[in-house]
């Protein structure tokens, strides 16, 4: 019994530290990826250069006049999440209901339109978040509860007309142009940003 | 808080002047139009969307079943309008955050309707027996469910005596921005906290008041100065199984 | 002293592949069912909003009240140091844990969000007893798995009283929160007594018994080595007591809320007009698994006969089955009192008698419960030595088998 005991114990001794290499090696290649999106070049997704990061909060309640995010991009991608649930909290917990860093308000700015102008849900691979998500494998929650279009009842901001990241777009810079080309090409498959 | 910048805080401030002298401004216009229910929208009860919850309030409604005609299903239809659910043909299955009940007594034939809700209970059931704690009463007695950590086990079905709460069965897309809403999650009235929270009040009683029924108040009970506890205080009313020791939030007159 | 027992793990026997496969089977076509419903949404279920808990939590309950029954032969032998029954007490705490993980499988894969189970492990609420039932069930699992281990490794004999002892009151505690999940509902009337945790105590002890005297039979029998019949016997009335325990609280529970105002009403229900709640009560719960299993295991003049006992266990299950199933829907299928004396009506099927048909997904969940519980015993069983290698009366107990001749 005890040899077969110790066969087992071995085997779950194992995969313990099987899964433990698997965690350390990924833990370390995501270092050197984020070290990468700090230098600059994204490991992943489109590619244009990120804009360099200040790590700066741009607060502007109306994002959608001036194309900033809330905070900037590579910030964004890592730590968007963290700012959805705690403002998710503060919300649902204590009616915070503040713009920044609101769900409703990320899906006000970035916006996917289809030919008709219409905007994409989240079952649309091109959906912003679903685009990103999809190709990271890592399951979107929110929808399941949160619609993933604007709304545009009486009396609320309507559907922004300028398009998210109209600042990059404007400036001369070889960002910018990766950008437009992007756009362009995503563009061509019938979908506008 | 630290987050809101000055320029943020200048803003809210000329905000708040504006709605408490156009609050004012509703007010007057209510009572001189002579709809006396309409206790609300009240300058004081506005609140900046970075304050959190006043815990010295508790909402409430109190529904005058008196004024409640049986035909009129207009708060049910003002709710599934403003929250996004709707009864899709299978009634058994399909969420319902208030509906309009009949009793009868069976001796005298005497009926009565009026709608049911959640009762926003002081001491709620639902709460208590919730394993995760995603079922919670807000510091002003709004009763919700934090459908982030909902897990569908529909213990608080069972638990509250008022049938009030539903279960979503289906998936669901294009939910009302401002009332999410899913699949394997459970849901109840909310006391249209959205509407609440931006100082209005909750579409059901806007509803019945515009329909000329006004049989819907709503208010803080907390303030011996609202519209609501003066009514509390003047007329006989009742909650719903007052046995149980709940202390509903929503209260009934001429029941 | 007796020599001592000597215990073999089982990798063959007859039948011992088709059981495999049968099991496996059930449990991918729950499996199936629940990414299916996983999926659709409860939609595709029998349950609505009038009835939030069916079938997959009558068997979810079924499961988890046996599984603290199943634990009787252990705690008889260490708690009341019966010697007879020691030699058992390995399969007995084996089958109490699979019997637990089946019907907590079917618990947390019929939530509406399976997917946050780790919600359900990380966050607590504690005011909940649903909550406390969680605790109680990773307790239980913890107790009785080092009390297996105990029973098996060399050298830890003084642990294993203490262990016993406190398996034996954990399990109670299991038993009383399960009961109270129901017992705590203080708005449904069906629900609403101090009675249903003593019944529940009652029910996982006739349950688990039933259950343990079937799969130790099976396995004896499969394997060539038959399960003493003076054992089996011994058992056998052990569980008709227990039986008569449940039958004895059912009768006080229902008397009791017939002369309770407030819960007249759910009990004339249950009793007379309930349609298939009332013949699942009279038929199922009293007949099937009451009375006959009694007059099976106590008609004078009868002697003893093991083939008797394993009818009464089956017959115990499918009462144990039925009296959930009244307990659980008839208690939501009878309308909330909201008005008492009045008549209600809306649409939202107040005052209405709430149906409910289970679907075949909810069977494919229960069973497969059910199946994870017993694969799990099979796996243990092929894994460490779990039963005796000689169940013969004469094996198991040597004093009794002489005295007895
Ligand atoms: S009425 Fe029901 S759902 Fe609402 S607070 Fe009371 S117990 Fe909870
Ligand atoms: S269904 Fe959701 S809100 Fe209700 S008790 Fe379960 S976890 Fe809590």
């Amino acid at each position: 019994m005890f040899a077969k005991l110790k066969q087992v114990l071995s085997v779950a001794a194992k995969s313990v530290a099987m899964v433990a290499v698997a965690l350390l090696i990924s833990s370390a290649t995501s270092h050197a990826e984020e070290k990468k999106a700090q230098a600059g070049y994204p490991s992943w997704g489109p590619q244009f250069t990120l804009p360099k990061s200040d790590n700066k909060c741009v607060h502007d309640p109306d994002f959608a006049k001036t194309g900033k995010c809330v905070r900037d991009t590579a910030f964004m991608r890592r730590n968007h999440m963290e700012l959805l649930k705690h403002k998710r909290d503060r919300t649902m917990r204590q009616g915070i209901r503040t713009k920044d860093s609101s769900l409703q308000n990320c899906i006000n700015c970035h916006v996917t339109k289809d030919k008709a102008d219409k905007a994409i849900k989240v079952s649309n691979p091109k959906h912003f978040c679903a685009s990103c998500h999809l190709f990271v494998a890592v399951k979107l929650d929110c929808f399941e509860c949160h619609r993933s279009t604007p709304e545009t009842p009486k009396g609320s901001a309507s559907i922004p007309k300028i398009p998210a990241h109209s600042n990059l777009l404007a400036a001369n810079t070889d960002e910018a142009k990766n950008l437009k080309n992007f756009l362009s090409n995503h563009a061509k498959e019938g979908v506008t940003q | 808080m630290s987050n809101i910048s000055l320029k943020d805080q200048y803003i809210n401030k000329t905000r708040r002047d504006f709605l408490k002298k156009a609050g004012a401004g509703v007010t007057t216009a209510m009572l001189a139009s002579g709809i006396t229910l309409m206790a609300y929208p009240d300058p004081a009860l506005a609140r900046e969307p970075n304050e959190g919850v006043d815990p010295t309030k508790r909402w409430g409604l109190l529904i005058d079943v008196n004024k409640c005609t049986e035909d009129c299903n207009e708060c049910v239809t003002a709710c599934s309008q403003e929250n996004g659910w709707k009864l899709d043909g299978n009634p058994a299955v399909d969420s319902q955050w208030i509906r309009k009940l009949k009793i009868k007594n069976p001796k005298t034939g005497f009926e009565q309707t009026f709608p049911v809700m959640c009762q926003h209970c002081a001491n709620p059931p639902c709460v208590d027996v919730c394993p995760t704690g995603a079922s919670f009463k807000r510091a002003d007695g709004i009763v919700l469910v934090d459908k982030h950590i909902c897990i569908g086990c529909r213990y608080c079905m069972m638990a509250c005596p008022y049938k009030a709460r539903s279960f979503v069965h289906e998936p669901l897309e294009d939910q009302k921005s401002h009332a999410p809403r899913g699949k394997g999650t459970v849901e109840s009235c909310t006391l249209c906290v959205h509407r609440v929270d931006r100082g209005d009040q909750p579409a059901c009683v806007d509803r019945c008041a515009t329909k000329g029924h006004g049989a819907l108040m709503f208010g803080d009970l907390n303030d011996p100065k609202s519209e609501i506890a003066k009514t509390l205080a003047t007329y006989a009313t009742k909650q719903i199984r007052a046995d149980l020791g709940l202390d509903t939030g929503v209260r009934y007159q001429n029941l | 002293m007796a020599l001592p027992i000597a215990y073999s793990s089982i990798n063959s026997g007859k039948g011992f592949y088709a059981t495999l496969a049968l099991l496996a089977g059930f449990i991918a076509a729950g499996a199936a069912a629940f990414l299916y419903v996983e999926h659709h949404g409860h939609v595709v279920t029998g349950m609505t909003n009038q009835i939030v808990w069916g079938l997959p939590h009558v068997f979810a309950i079924f499961l988890i009240v046996a599984a603290s029954g199943a634990l009787n032969v252990a705690s008889i032998g260490s708690v009341f140091n019966k010697k007879a029954y020691k030699p058992l007490s390995r399969i007995s705490g084996v089958l109490a844990l699979a019997l637990l993980a089946g019907g907590l499988a079917v618990l947390l894969l019929d939530l509406g969000r399976p997917d946050r189970m780790i919600v359900a492990i990380t966050t607590y609420n504690f005011k909940s007893i649903f909550a406390w039932n969680i605790i109680l069930y990773s307790g239980f699992m913890a107790i009785v798995g080092a009390y297996v281990y105990m029973q098996m490794a060399k050298g830890m004999e003084k642990y294993k009283r203490p262990l016993g002892i406190l398996a034996f009151i954990w399990r109670l505690a299991l038993t009383t929160g399960t009961g109270s999940i129901f017992g705590w509902l203080v708005a449904r009337q069906g629900y609403d007594a101090a009675i249903m945790a003593p019944l529940f105590i009652a029910m996982s002890l006739s349950f688990g018994m039933a259950a343990f005297i079937l799969v130790v039979k099976y396995t004896g029998k499969a394997t060539g080595n038959l399960l003493g019949s003076k054992m089996t016997w011994r058992m056998g009335r052990l569980m008709g007591i227990m039986a008569a325990a449940v039958l004895y609280f059912t009768t006080v529970r229902n008397l009791g809320n017939l002369y309770a105002a407030e819960h007249a009403g759910v009990e004339e229900f249950i009793l007379f007009s309930g349609n298939i709640f009332t013949k699942l009560f009279w038929f199922g719960q009293i007949l099937i698994g009451g009375v006959l299993p009694l007059v099976l295991l106590f008609a004078p003049n009868k002697g003893e006969s093991s083939s008797r006992v394993t009818l009464a266990s089956v017959l115990i299950i499918i009462g144990g089955f039925a009296q959930l199933y009244v307990i659980i829907v008839g208690g939501q299928a009878y309308p909330l009192v909201m008005f008492p004396g009045m008549e209600v009506s809306s649409s939202f099927q107040d005052g209405v008698v709430a149906s409910y048909m289970p679907s075949i997904y909810e069977a494919a969940l229960g069973l497969g419960g059910v199946a994870i519980s017993l694969l799990i015993v099979v796996f243990a069983m092929m894994a460490f030595k779990l039963l005796p290698r000689d169940m013969s009366d004469a094996a198991l107990d040597p004093h009794h088998a002489v005295k007895a001749k």
